[in-house]
């Protein structure tokens, strides 16, 4: 495998493979770019050497803002040139602040990315030029020393250029030319390494910068999904309210009113009616509790402590209810602590066997802190089907943080924290 | 006795109609929003209005705000309100000034015909009509001072006074006799610190006491 692998890195590295040549192209592509941030820097004084203080300062002034103007043009076209040549995609800086004038060009003077663009064009690119012409001075060199007999044999022998007689240099030039062909290909592999890492590493997104706006945008997405979750819950219910649960209680009212205006028919049909009477009570109230599961009406009118009092009443445990809430949260924040408190309490009431549970809702700064305690049996995991691990989830939607005390024998608090400020 | 509607589904408005009309009622006008209950209330001076609790534009609490206004300018118009969640907080508003002729349902409840129309007739004669479920929140929430002194049996009694119901009408909802049912009412009187009085004010006094349970 060793020598498999040895031999790979020697053909990629001939002289004739084609990454030897691409990697040359890209080397000696950038030097016109490497060396314009200098260009720029000094033709001013090439043109006219300054004398004077003010033409000195001048002279030092225009460099300057050229240099500041030409900074982000020049870094974009030597990440072009990786694409082009390489093809190593180099992800684009984040735009400069907003206005094309002359003032934000030197804002942008006070921006880190801006320093790391000039590090490359007046320090780093340089060097990496030098070691680019160095290249093609070694490729050029390994073409001629390597055909120097060529040039011995057909010299006619008077030239002064004649080699004849030489045959000792000719030989010791050929070996040198053959040592440059084998061994340029590594140098202009090595310049292209170094380049390429300079240009990802200075005129590229910094990782740190580009990792937090990453963070940002996701958290953003991350929020606008939650809402829309929000939203189509209440779009849910909203037409359930308006289509189902309507019809329903216009079919029931229905039956109500046959039940009671036919008395008079046979036992078996009135049976029939009365049953169905019942039945289409039964679906009314599971279908009504379902809608105030999904988004109840009174939270968005009148905030946690009146749907939480609705909440609390409903089950068949006493709960002592406090909500200190004195400005109210978004309503995505809203819905989650509602459903917090809606869904600890049914885990109450079906797995706690408690005889009372608190629940206390309060808002401290910008942190909704959402306690529901009851003193029944404890050992609740998230397994077993207790919805627990929905819960977390949910909360952990809106970033807020989810933790359960649960020792056999209990008590069981649940005590989650949710920000207000998304 | 005459009934104003306001309810915005169509298919229900037509059923209450057809319901109220069958019962021996009479509609003078159905409407579909909260504006047109106060019109419709004002031209047609009813006995009740049955008001649905969301209504357009908003679809929110609108129906509560309009039988507050109703109550206000038209005290002698009996209001029904009729929602798919009773929720305590819509009756404390309805309940913190008025405390006849007021009533709050459930929307289910007309299913139950006649004692839907029950408690319409009680409302309409200036009592009161409210959901078990409100009831039920109300105990829950006022579970302070004085009436942490009753029995569960006198809570009980209280809750179903504070529905509208009458001694008799509590007697067979607890399957007990009336004569017991007096006995309790007379413990909560004594224990709610009740003024000797009339009877009737002193129920609704006892109501009142249980409403507002922060009150001594």
């Amino acid at each position: 495998m060793v020598s498999s692998s040895v031999g790979r890195r020697v053909l990629t590295h001939a002289p004739w493979s084609r990454a030897t040549w691409r990697e040359t192209v890209f080397v000696a592509s950038g030097v016109p770019l490497q060396f314009a941030g200098w260009a720029v820097v000094a033709l001013p004084w090439l043109i006219w050497a300054a004398s004077d203080l003010a033409v000195i300062l001048l002279w030092l002034a225009v460099p300057l803002g050229a240099a500041v103007l030409l900074a982000r043009p020049l870094a974009a076209a030597h990440r072009e040139r990786c694409w082009a040549v390489l093809g190593v995609d180099i992800p684009p800086l984040p735009p400069r602040g907003e206005g094309d004038g002359l003032w934000s060009a030197l804002g942008d003077l006070r921006s880190p990315e801006l320093w790391r663009l000039i590090r490359y064009h007046l320090l780093v690119g340089p060097l990496i030029g030098l070691a680019a012409l160095a290249t093609v001075a070694c490729w050029l060199g390994a073409f001629v020393l390597t055909t120097v007999s060529v040039y011995a044999w057909a010299l006619p022998a008077d030239s002064p250029l004649s080699l004849t007689g030489h045959a000792v240099r000719i030989g010791v030039l050929t070996v040198l030319g053959v040592v440059l062909l084998v061994g340029t290909p590594y140098l202009a592999d090595g310049v292209a390494r170094w380049d390429v890492g300079a240009v990802r590493s200075l005129l590229g997104p910094d990782v740190t910068t580009e990792l937090r706006r990453r963070v940002e945008d996701l958290a953003e997405k991350r929020a606008g999904v939650v809402d829309a979750a929000d939203l189509e819950r209440r779009r849910i219910e909203r037409d359930l309210h308006d289509g189902v649960q309507q019809r329903l209680v216009s079919l029931a009212m229905n039956l109500g009113l046959a039940r009671e205006t036919m008395a008079d028919l046979p036992p078996d049909a009135l049976k029939v009616i009365v049953e169905a009477h019942e039945e289409a009570k039964e679906i009314l109230t599971d279908l009504r509790n379902f809608i105030r599961g999904l988004h109840p009406a009174v939270l968005e009118d009148r905030g946690l402590d009146a749907a939480l009092s609705g909440v609390a009443a409903r089950v068949p445990v006493p709960v002592r209810l406090s909500v200190d809430v004195p400005r109210r949260a978004s309503s995505t924040v809203e819905a989650v602590a509602y459903f917090v408190v809606s869904e600890a309490l049914t885990n109450v009431v079906k797995h706690a066997s408690a005889t009372s549970v608190d629940v206390a809702v309060l808002r401290r700064g910008d942190v909704l802190h959402v306690t529901v305690t009851d003193d029944g049996k404890g050992g609740a995991s998230f397994g077993g089907g207790t919805g627990l691990r929905g819960l977390a989830r949910r909360v952990g939607s809106v970033d807020g943080t989810f933790r359960i005390t649960s020792p056999e024998g209990g008590p069981t608090t649940i005590t989650v924290e949710l920000p207000c400020a998304l | 006795m005459r009934i104003v509607i306001a309810e915005d589904s169509v298919l229900l408005r037509a059923g209450l109609i057809k319901l109220l009309e069958t019962s021996g009622f009479e509609v003078p006008a159905a409407v579909g929003e909260a504006e047109g209950l106060l019109a419709a209330v004002a031209e047609h001076r009813p006995d009740a209005a049955i008001v649905d609790v969301r209504m357009p534009p908003g679809f929110t609490d609108e129906g509560v705000r309009a039988a507050l206004v109703l109550r206000q300018e038209f005290p002698e118009v009996a209001v029904l309100l009729l929602s798919q969640y009773v929720e305590e907080r819509y009756a404390a508003d309805l309940l913190a000034t008025h405390t006849s002729g007021v009533g709050y349902l459930l929307k289910d409840r007309v299913a139950d015909v006649s004692a839907f129309l029950d408690a319409l007739r009680r409302v309409a004669a200036g009592g009161t009509a409210l959901d078990p479920e409100v009831v039920s929140q109300l105990l829950l929430r006022r579970s302070s001072s004085p009436l942490e002194r009753l029995t569960p049996r006198e809570r009980e009694v209280l809750a179903l006074m504070a529905e509208g119901r009458s001694n008799a009408g509590i007697a067979g909802a607890l399957v007990v006799s009336e004569s017991a049912v007096a006995k309790h009412i007379n413990n909560i009187f004594s224990k709610l610190d009740l003024p000797h009085a009339e009877a009737d004010h002193r129920r609704v006094l006892a109501v009142l006491r249980f409403l507002d349970g922060d009150s001594t």
